[in-house]
């Protein structure tokens, strides 16, 4: 039976850092197939909000269900269904990008064949065998791409992801991570005229509160502005 | 979880074969604290317990030299994230941490147990099968133990404060242990038989610390 519980559900979540909360009371919920777009300066709670999303940090208050389970809880039951692309490509430098790649395939139960093709998908089957120390940001930028999808997931958490990119590799990387790609999306982004057009929901976040939560269709880029004011 | 233990300890080993950050600091330690002990003490050859407790006590502290390492490429690349996010036993990488550490303790001992032999003169070669057997009892206990404090010493800003300053104490068990194993083995007189209960001691801490070990990693891994 089809469920309707949605992807991404938050209800009063918060999290701290020591003394300093980072994230207050936030309520949300997403539904399977749709983006999220988070704004908010630096500090806000953006990237506390994606990682507690991809069971990498406890929520402190409230209730956060993702892929219809539990946070922190049933973490075990969400982890191989998220895709998190965060600041860090979470690649060894010493490693090329193909040995990375297939450590992490391992870790996610893939085929080493999924390897290749994301390899070609994102442009770097020439350069597969150089270590990542040796690449530019952009480059491991794409290969943090391909390890973010590797496994299939049905929920993508992405923190700026096209940070490093040029147009090209926006362009390479879009059908996998992109609108189009068919994935629930929670993506932060600091562009008010480019974040919105490709997303349903928009958040903005300001010292760690809701300062703007809309259909992203009924939202301004002068709004966004005005989270960084 | 078998597959996984392996692509993490070859994801290990290729890493310190790529940086040798870990294995060749930890033998040219050896060797130097052996070329140390020999002019320092002005013998050519020692035995007994003096010889034990010199080749224990300085395997020891090369030991905290990789215990210090094993972790940062996993700290300061991202690994745990990458790791925490796979639907995997955490288990698996104190498993694999310990066997990679075991591993780098054996290859040290190629080039350090020769080393001793040679700079401080106890002859190794009677005593060597039974001398193997006190190594690998050791050196499960150490990579146990160094596996679990260096997990916890990683998320600490006084990492390599912290990894001698609570390896050091959890240590001294093995370092009575070996020491007493081994020194009837490097008697002038010949080795002489292999003391039973002070095997035993070793084997006992290396199983009770291995359940410590299985029980509280998962904690130690969590935000």
């Amino acid at each position: 039976m089809p469920t309707t519980e949605p992807a991404v559900a938050l209800r009063g979540a918060g999290r701290r850092y020591g003394e300093r909360a980072a994230l207050r009371d936030v309520s949300l919920e997403l539904a399977a197939g749709q983006t999220l777009v988070v704004f908010g300066p630096n500090g806000a709670g953006k990237t506390t909000l994606l990682r507690m999303l991809a069971t990498l940090l406890r929520p402190h208050a409230g209730e956060v269900r993702v892929l219809g389970h539990g946070l922190p809880d049933d973490g075990y039951a969400v982890r191989g269904r998220i895709g998190f692309l965060g600041h860090e490509p979470l690649l060894y430098r010493e490693l090329t990008g193909r040995e990375n790649l297939h450590f992490h395939a391992r870790l996610h139960h893939a085929a080493p064949a999924r390897v290749e093709q994301l390899l070609e998908a994102v442009g770097m089957r020439a350069r597969a065998d150089d270590p990542v120390a040796e690449l530019s940001r952009g480059m491991v930028q794409r290969l943090a791409v391909a390890r973010a999808v590797l496994h299939e997931p049905e929920l993508l958490l992405l923190d700026e992801p096209l940070a490093n990119l040029d147009p090209a590799a926006v362009a390479q990387v879009d059908p996998l991570i992109g609108r189009a790609s068919g994935h629930t999306r929670v993506l932060t982004s600091h562009d008010p005229v480019g974040g919105l057009p490709g997303a349903d929901v928009a958040l903005g976040l300001k010292g760690g509160r809701v300062a703007l939560l809309a259909p992203a269709a009924e939202v301004s880029p002068e709004q966004i502005a005005e989270l960084y004011a | 979880m078998r597959a996984t233990v392996a692509a993490l300890l070859r994801k290990e080993l290729a890493l310190e074969l790529r940086t040798r950050e870990s294995v060749p600091a930890m033998v040219l330690f050896t060797v130097t604290t052996y070329v140390i002990f020999h002019f320092g003490l002005d013998r050519n050859t020692i035995d007994g317990d003096l010889a034990a407790g010199v080749l224990w006590v300085t395997l020891l502290f090369a030991a905290i030299l990789g215990i210090n390492r094993l972790f940062v490429a996993d700290h300061e690349q991202g690994g745990f994230d990458g790791f925490l996010l796979a639907p995997v036993d955490r288990t698996a990488m104190l498993v694999a941490k310990a066997i990679a550490l075991l591993a780098f303790l054996g290859v040290v001992e190629l080039a350090a147990v020769p080393a001793f032999g040679l700079l401080l003169g106890p002859s190794l070669v009677q005593a060597l099968p039974e001398l193997l057997v006190v190594l690998l009892a050791a050196d499960v206990g150490i990579a146990v133990v160094g596996t679990l404090v260096a997990a916890l010493a990683i998320q600490t800003r006084a990492r390599d404060l912290m990894v001698p300053l609570l390896a050091l104490p959890l240590l001294v068990p093995v370092v009575l242990g070996a020491s007493q194993a081994t020194a009837p083995l490097l008697e002038p007189s010949g080795a002489g038989a292999l003391p039973g209960d002070w095997l035993s001691l070793l084997a006992l801490y290396d199983l009770l610390f291995a359940l410590i070990a299985y029980a509280v990693f998962d904690f130690l891994l969590e935000d």
